[in-house]
């Protein structure tokens, strides 16, 4: 029995990995909430994560190697399943399959992709639209250089267009988690189903409310 | 049953049907035409209609798999216009009949496709890899002797229903030609909770569901993305909450110390 050479071993690593990674999405959405109280929401919360010296270095080595593993073996899963399928059809009818479920591959490097776009961005600060400085308090002004990127209406379409991709990724992904590990059964299944609907629609909207009314002038300093 | 004498309307339908001479011949579409087809032939006989006509015209019939005609023995497998067993919820395709057909339809006729099921023929597949899973975990090591008394060995009723409806697998595997990635999980997962659910097959779990997955990889199976496309063309409705009891059954294997030393079959 190999955790990492089985199929529903490695299976279980995407699932393990994506679970982390969806607790993540939670509260870094509860993290970026804080914008809607204005600068000095924001600039607080960074302020109090700052402090956290170290345990933010072990949360982001930790949050890194969850992704890397996540997307080697989505990428190692998928092209063994597609070599198991010659998908020679000439007529197929998908009865059940969704499009969520059928894109997963694409929609997830779409997601590594805007992931690496975000880090660069407001993380390391390497991208020409950031805007750094401090606040009155003399804190890092998180609220300026956020309000300063998503005004760009591209830049604005760009968080959106992601924000839909995460939408599809894990209304088809958050269900996959709980018959992956195996706590599925015919009561739980459409419930898990719905909670995966419901908890992506959620993001969809809470993280696109921050680009959307910034734009919409609604969300301003 | 001819079209002169029958009180019941006749129809023709157009079928575009994968014609292949050989395992390692190259396959290319035909079209052939069934007439005198009526609503109350079975899809099996309007193909035992146009292979008459082959034959008559000195033609190559079209090599199809079929043996009960009742829908019991799984044997029966071709996908009709991208649905394996022809999308007739818990239909295998001897009992779907032409009244689901339209006078002068196409119907596109496909065999099995997946890495692990080569074709022997037109609609013929070799679904041997199954036979494989079954001498690999699906069955109980231990010497069972005589029938034992009713009740000897005390099973829930939900119990045995569980391992009833796991069960009622007939292994014709469609599952595995619907599946966008040729996995075998629905087979394999009602095989392995069928087991799991009962006393008798409770001591070699883990072992089994490892000796499972194992097969299953050396068939070339793929991995289940939780699509559900398996259930869905199930003849038998095999429910999706196996493949979720076969993952759970692995992960309790994972922590066992000694997983993997199934004994092999007749020894």
């Amino acid at each position: 029995m190999r955790l990492f050479s089985d199929s529903i071993g490695r299976k279980a690593v995407v699932a393990v990995t994506g679970l982390f990674m969806l607790l993540f999405v939670v509260t870094h959405l509860l993290g970026n909430s804080t914008i809607f109280a204005g600068p000095d929401g924001i600039n607080a919360y960074a302020e109090k994560l700052r402090g956290l010296g170290p345990f933010v270095l072990v949360f982001r080595i930790f949050m890194a190697a969850m992704l890397v593993l996540h997307v080697i073996f989505a990428i190692l899963l998928t092209l063994e399943n597609r070599a198991a399928n010659p998908g020679k059809y000439a007529v197929k009818k998908m009865l059940k399959a969704t499009f969520a479920g059928e894109t997963m591959i694409w929609t997830g490097l779409l997601l590594l992709a805007f992931i690496v776009y975000h880090l660069l961005q407001f993380t390391l600060h390497i991208t020409p639209d950031v805007v750094l400085g401090n606040d009155a308090k003399n804190r890092v002004d998180v609220f300026t250089m956020v309000f300063s990127s998503l005004r760009i209406t591209p830049i604005a379409l760009v968080y959106v267009a992601a924000m839909v991709t995460l939408f599809l990724h894990l209304s088809h992904g958050i269900q996959s988690i709980f018959q992956t590990l195996g706590l599925n059964n015919e009561k739980t299944m459409p419930q898990f189903g719905m909670l995966g609907k419901l908890l992506s629609a959620l993001f969809l909207v809470g993280y696109s409310a921050i680009p959307v009314l910034i734009l919409a002038g609604i969300l301003a300093k | 049953m001819s079209a002169q004498t029958s009180e019941h309307k006749t129809m023709s339908v157009k079928l575009i049907v994968w014609r292949q001479k050989g395992p390692n011949e190259p396959g290319r579409f035909e079209t052939h035409v069934a007439k005198g087809i009526t609503e109350h032939h079975s899809f099996l006989e309007m193909l035992d209609v146009v292979n008459e006509d082959l034959i008559k015209q000195g033609k190559d019939p079209i090599a199809f798999d079929h043996d009960c005609r009742e829908g019991i023995c799984g044997t029966c497998s071709a996908v009709v216009n991208g649905v394996p067993h022809g999308g007739q919820k818990r239909t295998t395709l001897c009992q779907l009949h032409m009244r689901k057909f339209k006078d002068g339809d196409a119907i596109y006729l496909e065999p099995w496709r997946a890495r692990a099921f080569p074709i022997i023929r037109d609609l013929v597949v070799n679904r041997g890899a199954l036979d494989k899973l079954i001498q690999a975990a699906g069955y109980v090591s231990c010497h069972t002797g005589g029938v034992p008394d009713a009740n000897a060995i005390p099973i829930s009723k939900p119990d045995s229903d569980y391992a009833m409806d796991a069960a009622e697998c007939i292994g014709c595997g469609a599952c595995v030609a619907a599946c966008p990635n040729g996995a075998a999980m629905l087979f394999a997962g009602a095989k392995v909770a069928q087991f799991a659910a009962l006393p008798q097959g409770q001591v070699e779990a883990p072992e089994r569901v490892a000796a499972m997955i194992q097969a299953m990889q050396e068939c070339g199976f793929g991995n289940c993305t939780n699509h559900y496309e398996c259930q869905a063309v199930c003849p038998k409705d095999v429910d999706v909450k196996f493949i979720a009891r076969l993952n759970r059954e692995f992960h309790k294997a994972l922590f066992k110390a000694k997983a993997g030393t199934f004994t092999p079959i007749g020894e």
